[in-house]
């Protein structure tokens, strides 16, 4: 009996001795909460391809992209600098979801427009989902003369559509990698012997090297017997460097046109030929409309 | 007499832990950096704050991705590249208000205080005095403070690059409404 009262005392006060010590934040029940990945990729593209990332509600990105000519041109050319195609683009976030972008290329004087829409998105926690996953869909219209004039052509034929979905997990801080299925229907082909529609299958990923350092790269296999021997698939590498409100990515690849169609479909470059490109991707965003709730309120 | 002990035994331990203990998990955390180029500010909403009122003791708890700014590309580099949250997910301070004998917690009424603790922000834990008010009203219990911190003292690092972007010395001021905590 007596050994009773002890223990049930000495475990009371025990009780009372360990709580007076416990911080008083572990008096409150920790609410869980979705924690939703963020920043998998610097900015919304990798190189030539959209990334998982959307700009947010509001936000204007300016995108000014170039590419030289190939550096195996050698000393004459400055390797390949002497010659230069742009693409100016204008990419707006309609909501944190959703994105829409313009822009006009040199390559094939092609003008394009897009829109991706977030569907899932990484997170952990109370919602548990392993990957973000978003649509993204492309019209290009190229308005440089047609190839065969005799043709019978139309406008449709001007037009190349692009739908992907775009599947990425961050692994952990540094590590992004992302699947691309990817779908191109061209209107216009340069033969009968290939075909309009062109199935393939995109990687891409990047590594921090410091905070505001990255490695990147992207690499499109395109399913076979679809399109002409004579195309490459597309690698490119490069890194992202983030200074403030711009986003610099610099990188070398064998695709010289920096829209869907034309890296995936029409890259001619060999590697291993020393086929490469050099090229950045300058980022700049425009705060236009500010989140609803101000934090200065 | 077993019974009678164990009841006082019990009545005890709930005294000691009725009504000392307020709370808020919805505390505003704000912090603005003013330098040559520009003026920054974050919100936080979801801070977690508790009092002891009886020992004076009181802890703050704020996730450093709750902090809201008005331009996304900001609030991204501040969890990326400053305080890199996925390493440093809270910041934390644990402290004691010093003048308790000067608060009557059962008499409304405003109440200048002063606290001083432990504040740990990515991964550095400091010393921190802070002047603020307690104030009194029925049942409820407002905090509020405003301090400077300085990112060095954190091992935060601002390149060059954006010096004048970035303060060196950030002001933070802390408003928070506490209610019992009942158990």
């Amino acid at each position: 009996m007596i050994k009773n009262y002890f223990l049930l005392t000495s475990l009371l006060l025990f009780g009372f001795h360990s709580f007076s010590q416990e911080s008083l934040l572990d008096l409150l029940v920790e609410e869980e909460r979705t924690e939703y990945t963020t920043a998998s990729f610097k900015t919304t593209r990798i190189i030539n391809t959209q990334s998982i990332e959307n700009l947010a509600s509001g936000v204007l990105d300016l995108k000014i992209s170039h590419r030289f000519g190939r550096v195996n041109r050698g000393i004459n050319d400055f390797f390949g600098l002497d010659q230069a195609t742009i693409r100016l683009g204008l990419d707006y976030g309609i909501t944190d979801r959703l994105m829409v972008g313009i822009g006009r290329s040199t390559v094939q004087k092609a003008v394009d427009g897009f829109a991706k829409y977030k569907m899932l998105r990484q997170s952990s926690g109370k919602v548990d989902m392993p990957i973000s996953l978003s649509w993204y869909s492309n019209v290009l219209v190229v308005t440089q003369d047609f190839p065969n004039p005799e043709r019978d052509n139309e406008f449709k034929h001007r037009l190349f559509f692009t739908h992907q979905l775009l599947a990425a997990r961050k692994f952990n801080s540094g590590t992004s990698i992302m699947l691309m299925p990817t779908l191109i229907h061209r209107n216009l082909v340069e033969s009968t012997q290939v075909d309009n529609d062109v199935l393939a299958l995109g990687l891409g990923g990047r590594q921090k090297i410091t905070n505001r350092v990255a490695l990147t790269f992207e690499y499109f296999y395109v399913l076979p017997n679809q399109i002409d021997d004579i195309y490459k698939n597309s690698l490119s590498l490069g890194f992202d460097i983030e200074t403030g409100g711009h986003v610099f990515q610099l990188h070398f690849t064998n695709s010289l046109g920096m829209m869907d169609k034309q890296y995936i479909t029409e890259t001619t470059g060999d590697w291993g030929a020393g086929d490469i490109h050099f090229g950045f991707n300058i980022s700049r965003v425009f705060t236009l409309k500010e989140p609803k709730r101000k934090p200065n309120e | 007499m077993k019974y009678l002990l164990t009841a006082l035994l019990t009545g005890i331990t709930a005294l000691a832990f009725a009504q000392s203990k307020f709370f808020t998990r919805n505390g505003t955390v704000t912090f603005f950096s003013s330098a040559p180029l520009e003026d920054i500010t974050a919100k936080n909403y979801s801070t977690i704050a508790v009092l002891d009122t009886e020992t004076g003791n009181i802890e703050f708890s704020a996730l450093m991705k709750s902090f809201e700014f008005k331009k996304a590309l900001m609030q991204e580099h501040f969890n990326e590249n400053y305080v890199e949250s996925d390493k440093f997910p809270k910041a934390v301070f644990v402290g004691s208000v010093r003048n308790l004998s000067m608060v009557d917690f059962n008499k409304d009424g405003a109440y200048d205080t002063e606290v001083s603790g432990e504040m740990t922000i990515h991964g550095i834990s400091q010393r921190l005095t802070a002047a603020g008010q307690i104030i009194k009203r029925g049942e409820r219990i407002s905090l509020q403070s405003k301090f400077i911190l300085k990112p060095e003292d954190y091992e935060i690092k601002i390149p060059d690059l954006v010096r004048d972007k970035i303060a060196q010395e950030i002001e933070v001021t802390v408003k928070a409404e506490l209610e019992e905590l009942k158990r």
